[in-house]
């Protein structure tokens, strides 16, 4: 007898008890959808605190000129190295490269003015860097660096000091040290983390600000973003090469002319949460996986005993062993498909709710991990009992109560 | 040994020094302690016991649903203890139709569909099929009920479906095992009267009961106590066809 008779029996089979089998693919729905929910739930909290570290600036990595460790040779932060830093060959995890300018002057604004922690002269990749979000307005561009433009982009704080609530600053002209800057943009709040506070600044084109204020000589400080928080251990490494070779510092000196500081505590605090979390992780989709396939296991055993005596009247009419074999094989199939694919669009419906305040993310993996347990119990549970029923004497599996 | 127009002439069933023991040693229990008999075609035939005489015993290993635990079986001239497991499969859908005291209709399946089962394990196209199901269920007069399930049939129905389901694959050997065992009296002359009418067509006939009057139907009743045969009666008035005088 053909497959497609066979097929046609178990999907009558399926259909003959609607209930008993809404409930087997209840049960597999449940669990699968169980299992990547609880991953997602998990990772979306895990990227949650990776997000909230990545806030603080853990791809970033401060170069500061110092004193000490006198090669000979020139070992001011210039131009020069910030060009041999964006070398992508030899910084292939370095992201961006902004030199730093920076002084404390007084802002004005008409008849206001405002003594600002720092007005800083960089490039605009430092926007990406310090984590400045532009809330509105525009930052600068490249061009403006070019062309040494007097723009200038203001901390909240900075802005509100000036202008007070009820004008907009951007678009105004306000005066640093005597010279006209137009504002053109204002950052978004990032809240003060410490003693400094990181609104009260005012960041303009490097050459504008070298003009003007500091003069044309060597920047305080470079700001390099690595490529991403896994890559800042390599891109100190490279940037460390770059400076020594440049600096002309000799191999092991046990002191160098520069300073290279990065958010080596975060990131360890991030590395210890992550693994906590993944530890967590495992253990949690690895009981949800182990109670779902006991509960699978169980109706799906159930549901196939049940109807040994089925199988007996089947074997009784001569039913060959492998005919009840493969109905019973389809049968599990259809029903752990059904649950395992109804389980999937659960969880990924699901995921779209935020659950206890986090925003679940759904990992591929889980669902990969999550469908392929379930259905493998689902099959062989359900095609196990068949196999054992089918191979009793059609007496034995007659009287089977 | 078979005849020019394929009328077998060899017996149909022939069973010699069947044991069956259940449980072993001290415990054992000797449901046939050795029972042999012959059956002709077109014969019909009661095997008549109380409970515990082992009648269920013989009729389940005739019936290739169970296995003897010593003795020869011989169905058509075939030894049927040499076959495997897919020989026997083949042996059950072609060679026996079986009818249980319970029904064993497939629940929440049709009558025709009920009907169909042994064809289609057969093999056979689903078109042809559908026809001679159809064709057994009006032979049982419930072509009007062929899309009904069993549990919307009373109990003579769905015996009468479970006839049908037995005879569809033209057996050499009709079993029933105390087929009015859960029947009103009506029911019963309906079963009755179509295995009658079955082995007047020539269909061989087994049947288990512990009723005189449905034993009074067949033409040669065989008593089993504690699994040996005690008689053997021939009614005299009839002479089966094939079966010679």
């Amino acid at each position: 007898m053909s497959f497609f008779e066979i097929f046609g029996f178990a999907l009558r089979g399926v259909a003959a008890n609607k209930l008993r089998s809404g409930l087997t693919v209840l049960g597999i729905l449940i669990g699968v959808a169980a299992v990547i929910l609880l991953v997602a739930v998990g990772n979306g909290s895990a990227k949650q605190v990776e997000d909230s570290l990545a806030a603080l600036g853990t791809n970033t990595l401060t170069v500061q000129g110092g004193r000490g460790g006198d090669t000979g040779y020139r070992t001011d932060l210039t131009l020069d190295i910030v060009k041999a830093l964006q070398d992508r060959e030899s910084a292939p995890d370095v992201k961006s490269v902004s030199p730093v300018v920076n002084s404390a002057q007084t802002l004005t604004f008409g008849d206001a003015s405002y003594d600002v922690n720092s007005v800083i002269g960089t490039y605009p990749s430092y926007f990406g860097a310090s984590n400045s979000v532009i809330a509105s307005g525009s930052g600068f561009t490249e061009e403006d660096v070019d062309q040494a433009a007097r723009v200038v982009v203001l901390g909240p704080t900075t802005a509100e000091e000036l202008f007070g609530t009820t004008v907009d600053p951007v678009g105004q002209r306000i005066g640093i040290a005597g010279q006209i800057y137009s504002v053109i943009g204002v950052l978004a709040k990032k809240g003060s983390t410490g003693f400094n506070d990181p609104d009260d600044v005012a960041i303009a084109p490097l050459p504008a600000v070298q003009r003007s204020l500091t003069g044309y000589g060597p920047v305080s400080s470079i700001t390099i973003e690595a490529v991403n928080a896994d890559a800042v251990a390599a891109a100190k490494a490279e940037i460390t090469a770059i400076l020594n070779a440049k600096m002309h510092v000799a191999d092991g000196a046990s002191s160098t002319p520069y300073q290279v500081r990065d958010a080596s505590q975060l990131l360890e605090t991030r590395t210890a949460t992550a693994e906590t979390f993944t530890v967590l992780l495992g253990a949690v989709a690895g009981i949800s996986l182990v109670v779902g396939g006991i509960g699978i296991t169980n109706i799906m055993m159930v549901s196939v005993t049940e109807r040994t005596r089925e199988i007996g009247i089947r074997k009784a009419l001569g039913a060959p062993r492998r005919v009840i074999l493969t109905q019973f094989l389809i049968e599990a199939t259809l029903l752990s498909l059904a649950g395992g694919g109804l389980g999937v669009a659960a969880a990924l419906i699901g995921a779209n709710f935020e659950i206890v305040g986090i925003k679940p993310v759904v990992m591929p993996d889980s669902v990969a991990l999550a469908l392929g347990v379930c259905v493998a119990i689902g099959l062989f549970f359900g095609s196990y009992p068949a196999s054992r029923a089918a191979g009793l004497r059609p007496i034995d599996a007659l009287r089977y109560e | 040994m078979t005849g020019p127009y394929g009328r077998e002439q060899r017996p149909v069933l022939d069973v010699v020094d069947l044991v069956k023991t259940y449980g072993e040693g001290e415990t054992a229990v000797h449901a046939l302690a050795g029972v042999s008999l012959t059956v002709a075609p077109g014969d019909y035939v009661a095997i008549m016991g109380s409970s515990g005489s082992g009648k269920s015993t013989l009729m389940n290993i005739v019936g290739c649903l169970d296995v003897p635990t010593s003795g020869t079986y011989r169905l058509d001239g075939v030894d049927v203890s040499e076959l495997n497991e897919s020989q026997l499969a083949l042996v059950r859908n072609r060679r026996i139709g079986f009818v249980f005291q319970s029904f064993n209709l497939i629940a929440r399946t049709s009558a025709l569909a009920n009907v169909e089962l042994p064809l289609a394990y057969a093999g056979i196209k689903p078109a042809v099929r559908r026809e001679r199901a159809l064709a057994a269920l009006d032979m049982v007069g419930l072509a009007n009920r062929a899309d009904h399930d069993p549990n919307q049939l009373s109990g003579g129905q769905q015996q009468r479906v479970a006839v049908a389901r037995a005879l569809v694959s033209e057996p050499a050997l009709l079993l029933a095992d105390e087929p009015t065992g859960n029947l009103d009296s009506r029911s019963t002359a309906d079963v009755l009267s179509i295995l009658d009418g079955l082995n007047a067509q020539g269909r061989t006939i087994v049947l288990i009961t512990h009723e005189d009057e449905v034993a009074a139907h067949a033409h040669r009743t065989i008593r089993l106590v504690d699994g040996l045969v005690v008689s053997d009666v021939r009614r005299r008035d009839i002479t089966p066809v094939g079966v010679p005088a």
